[in-house]
């Protein structure tokens, strides 16, 4: 699809440069005249919005970095100094915390769009794979940077996390004290924790290098799920989709910096003001608003390591994500019954979402009393269990199924037969 | 369209879709420069750091001809409490004499010249000129000077060979310039605070 | 633009999930209208000074304000900010404060600590020695230091105010609480051991104002959501330009976006 480059160097300097390293070549068939299907919408700017907050975190990071203190006795101290005494620490401090909020929301979207539209399908299942790695490489970042500031939610979390491997049979013990460096989350746990985020992002980066390379072999998927087939079903991506991609970044960034400058504390919690504690936990202990689907589903299982196998299979099964959907249609516009499996499927991952905010006892509604007066009705437990077996069910039963059961709509000849109707040439198959 | 197409409408009406470019190009930029300053912003001292840039010292405990060293910013600041006969030696020297002509006193002018007067703690009110205060790097690379040493019986720097008179002045080796005197301020008759 | 409409509602979803995380106290604090609450609200300077003044003669018996030093009072939105000292060192109210504090010191040229008066650079002595202490005082109950407490606690300023006038209320039927512990509606499991610290007119305000035991919880909690948040006047006016620029960027970027697509069915 990428065809032959259209590069041609016009002074001797970039002539010389292209002979010896087509870097420049490189940059012009990657990002000015890559040919774009022209019918991406909106939902196709979060790929340019993350690479954008990628560099956002890297680059933040590095400067808090040169502030922060890993030690147990002075991480949160040195926090406190980078927001009250460090030139603008307060708003690059909080650019990092909200970045990381940001990124996760931008992500998630990027991975709804492509659930919609099929975007795993053959020939993209490597560059859904590569994504689904960062994904889990930005959970692991995310975890470890909340660590850092060594509040009472950064020490539990750390505390019930690594507690998590704990769960594994023989080698559970034995790998939970590895990682801790010691008997319990303590200095050696942060340092490393430290050296380990700093260290990830850049990891990120490659693999996103990874990314952006194979999604130029198959080229952009388009909301209509058909191939590329002629030119006139693309745009050369400068200046249509960089002047697009900009306008959707800025305007993502102003719901940033509505964070970063109006509440910057609203997404993270009260309990972090509190220096940790290794003797006091916190009365009710939830990890960051991304993380909460998934521990929903590790806390829907009475069973420790079956909650822990659970939570990781809710992640792995992604893998196999592009093997498991069964429909040769690829997008959900075309597909009138997965369309609305995936609707509820959404609200599911919020739902789990909300009940793992909650604690699990608590009542969603109430239906009544028991014998003893007790309120009693639907728990956010039974909530959480059904949204858990809906979660994979989606991806082992329905996505499996519908492929031989759905009648799907009658799909465009070509993407310009979808953008013009009636008026697009008769392609020249 | 086609891209041909595009061009050519574009050298047909070339001045308006230039403008909002050119304007969102400007405005990017303008983004740009705004968002780096706190990004090298964050890299100067911070304000603990700042605040701790002034120190008060008790000077009456130094006997003449002792020397003292404290801790100024980071870096070492000498205070001698000089003899007469040091400071004889120093307002000895003609200002022809010296490599570097210019007092390098926080509390002057530029431009004064390195004599005695300008160098030691008579230069401040209510100082004498008994007491010479000045930063404790040499000029040349930063190394700290010997007291009591060099040729001219002042200080005498062991990195490279530097010898500084009894006023702190330069007089042989590489150094470029005399021993600075930094900003100084008597609180009382006795306390100085530097910096 | 149903896309951003989507992207509003997700951005409202998040900001509900945080405020939904809250610990469970035994009654919702009290809303109070705060001047600066809202997007642009600002600290009003001559609550904070009285905030601090009850703050020094009341709550400084037993609790720290570790991460502040006596600086940060006369930093750019502190209480005793005067735009004619731009280095709050130099600041001659900060001077004076800071000198009324004893501050320990050394080790001097013989090794022994000695005391001295503070400087702007010191920061706020604790008034225990360490933690064990503090709890052998308290009857083994921990002061929390209050640097950052109207950060660290659910419900921030309005529940700090609320606790400090929620000493009024009657214990439940059957809820005992026993000496030294007092009861208190609004703190979490309702036992507290702090006093009700709050005395009609146990300050008296340079200012003048009626010493009351509600406006000198309004004061020192405005003092707290200071020293918890010092750089929130700053952040909102940096923020207040960022907005309007990043707006009036994104204006400009929709044009430009208009007049590249201008002809390009899509």
């Amino acid at each position: 699809m990428s065809g032959p480059s259209t590069y041609e160097p016009k002074t001797p300097f970039t002539r010389w440069l292209d002979a010896r390293l087509p870097i420049v070549r490189l940059g012009w068939d990657s990002f000015v005249d890559f040919p774009t299907p022209r019918n991406l919408n909106y939902w196709w700017t979060f790929g340019g919005i993350l690479a954008v907050f990628l560099m956002i975190q890297i680059i933040t990071g590095i400067v808090l970095a040169m502030h922060y203190v890993p030690h147990v006795d002075y991480a949160f101290d040195s926090v406190e100094r980078i927001r009250r005494d460090v030139n603008y620490g307060w708003l690059i401090q909080a650019m990092h915390a909200n970045g990381a909020s940001f990124m996760f929301l931008a992500v998630y979207i990027h991975m709804f769009r492509g659930l919609y539209y099929g975007s795993y399908k053959q020939p993209r299942e490597l560059l859904w794979i590569l994504g689904v790695v960062i994904y889990i490489l930005m959970m692991a970042a995310a975890f470890m940077g909340y660590v850092l500031p060594w509040g009472q939610m950064s020490y539990w979390g750390a505390m019930v996390i690594t507690n998590l491997i704990g769960a594994l049979p023989l080698v559970g013990d034995a790998i939970r004290e590895w990682l801790w460096g010691g008997f319990s989350v303590g200095n050696a746990t942060l340092n490393r924790f430290f050296s380990l985020h700093y260290l990830i992002p850049f990891v990120i980066a490659g693999v996103v290098i990874l990314h952006i390379w194979a999604l130029h072999v198959p080229g952009n998927g388009n909301p209509d799920g058909v191939e590329v087939k002629g030119k006139g079903d693309t745009l050369p991506f400068h200046p249509y989709y960089t002047v697009k991609d900009a306008f959707a970044i800025v305007v993502f960034l102003i719901l940033f910096a509505g964070f970063v400058f109006f509440a910057p504390n609203v997404l993270g919690h009260a309990d972090n003001f509190i220096e940790a504690d290794p003797l006091i936990t916190p009365a009710h202990i939830v990890p960051e608003w991304y993380l909460l689907p998934f521990y929903a589903i590790l806390r829907a299982v009475p069973d420790k390591l079956g909650g822990v196998l659970l939570m990781f299979g809710a992640i792995g099964v992604l893998f196999v994500l592009p093997w498991l959907d069964t429909s040769k249609v690829r997008s959900m516009r075309y597909r009138p019954l997965a369309r609305w499996f995936f609707v509820f499927f959404v609200i599911i991952c919020l739902l789990l979402g909300w009940c793992g905010a909650e604690n699990p006892d608590d009542l969603v509604f109430k239906l009544g009393y028991d014998a003893a007066g007790n309120e009693t009705g639907f728990s956010f437990l039974w909530l959480a269990r059904i949204g858990t077996a809906y979660y994979f069910a989606y991806f082992l039963i329905i996505l499996p199924l519908l492929g031989f059961i759905e009648k799907p709509k009658e799909r465009p000849a070509s993407i310009e037969a979808a953008v013009l109707g009636d008026a697009a040439p008769k392609p020249a198959e | 369209m086609t891209k041909a197409a595009a061009q050519a409408d574009h050298a047909a009406e070339p001045t308006r879709r230039d403008f909002i470019h050119i304007a969102t190009g400007g405005m990017a930029v303008i983004g740009g420069a705004l968002v780096l300053w706190p990004f090298i912003d964050q890299m100067n001292p911070a304000a603990d750091t700042l605040a701790l840039a002034s120190i008060r010292i008790d000077i009456s405990p130094i006997a003449e001809g002792q020397e003292i060293t404290v801790m100024w910013r980071g870096g070492p600041v000498f205070i001698r409490h000089r003899s007469e006969r040091e400071i004889e030696a120093a307002r000895a020297e003609a200002l022809e004499a010296l490599p570097d002509r210019l007092a390098r006193n926080d509390n002057l002018p530029d431009n004064a010249p390195a004599t005695d007067e300008n160098r030691s703690a008579a230069s401040i009110e209510g100082g004498s000129a008994a007491f010479l205060i000045m930063r404790g790097n040499c000029t040349h690379l930063g190394c700290v000077p010997l007291k009591e040493a060099g040729d001219y019986h002042g200080w005498y720097c062991p990195c490279h060979g530097s010898h500084y008179d009894t006023s702190g002045r330069i007089r042989r080796g590489p150094a470029p310039e005399n021993l600075s005197v930094p900003p100084l301020r008597f609180v009382t008759e006795t306390e100085v605070q530097i910096g | 633009m149903t896309m951003l409409r989507i992207f509003a509602a997700a951005a409202a979803a998040i900001a509900i999930t945080g405020t939904a995380l809250a610990a469970d106290p035994a009654r919702k604090p009290e809303r109070h209208d705060w001047g600066f609450s809202g997007p642009f609200g600002m600290f009003d300077r001559a609550a904070l000074q009285r905030g601090f003044q009850v703050y020094q003669e009341v709550c400084a018996a037993c609790h720290g304000l570790r991460q502040l030093s006596f600086r940060h009072l006369g930093d750019d939105g502190g209480p005793f900010h005067d735009p004619a000292y731009p280095n709050p060192n130099d600041n001659p109210v900060v001077r004076y404060i800071a000198a009324r504090y004893m501050i320990e010191d050394g080790p001097d040229d013989v090794g022994d600590m000695f005391e001295r008066e503070g400087v702007p650079a010191d920061r706020f002595p604790s008034p225990y020695p360490n933690d064990a202490a503090a709890r052998a005082s308290n009857g083994g109950a921990l002061p929390p230091d209050l640097s950052v407490i109207v950060s660290a606690r659910a419900g921030g300023a309005d529940y700090i105010r609320s606790l400090l006038l929620g000493y009024d209320y009657d214990p439940p039927e059957g809820f005992s609480v026993e000496p030294p512990m007092r009861y208190n509606a609004y703190f979490p499991g309702e036992r507290i051991m702090m006093a009700n610290p709050l005395v009609e007119g146990m300050v008296t305000y340079a200012d003048g104002t009626e010493a009351s035991v509600e406006q000198m919880a309004n004061d020192v909690t405005e003092f707290l959501a200071w020293a918890s948040d010092p750089k929130l006047e700053q952040r909102r006016r940096i923020g207040g330009m960022t907005l309007i620029f990043l707006f009036v960027f994104a204006g400009l970027l929709w044009f430009s976006y208009k007049q590249v697509w201008r002809n390009v069915a899509h």
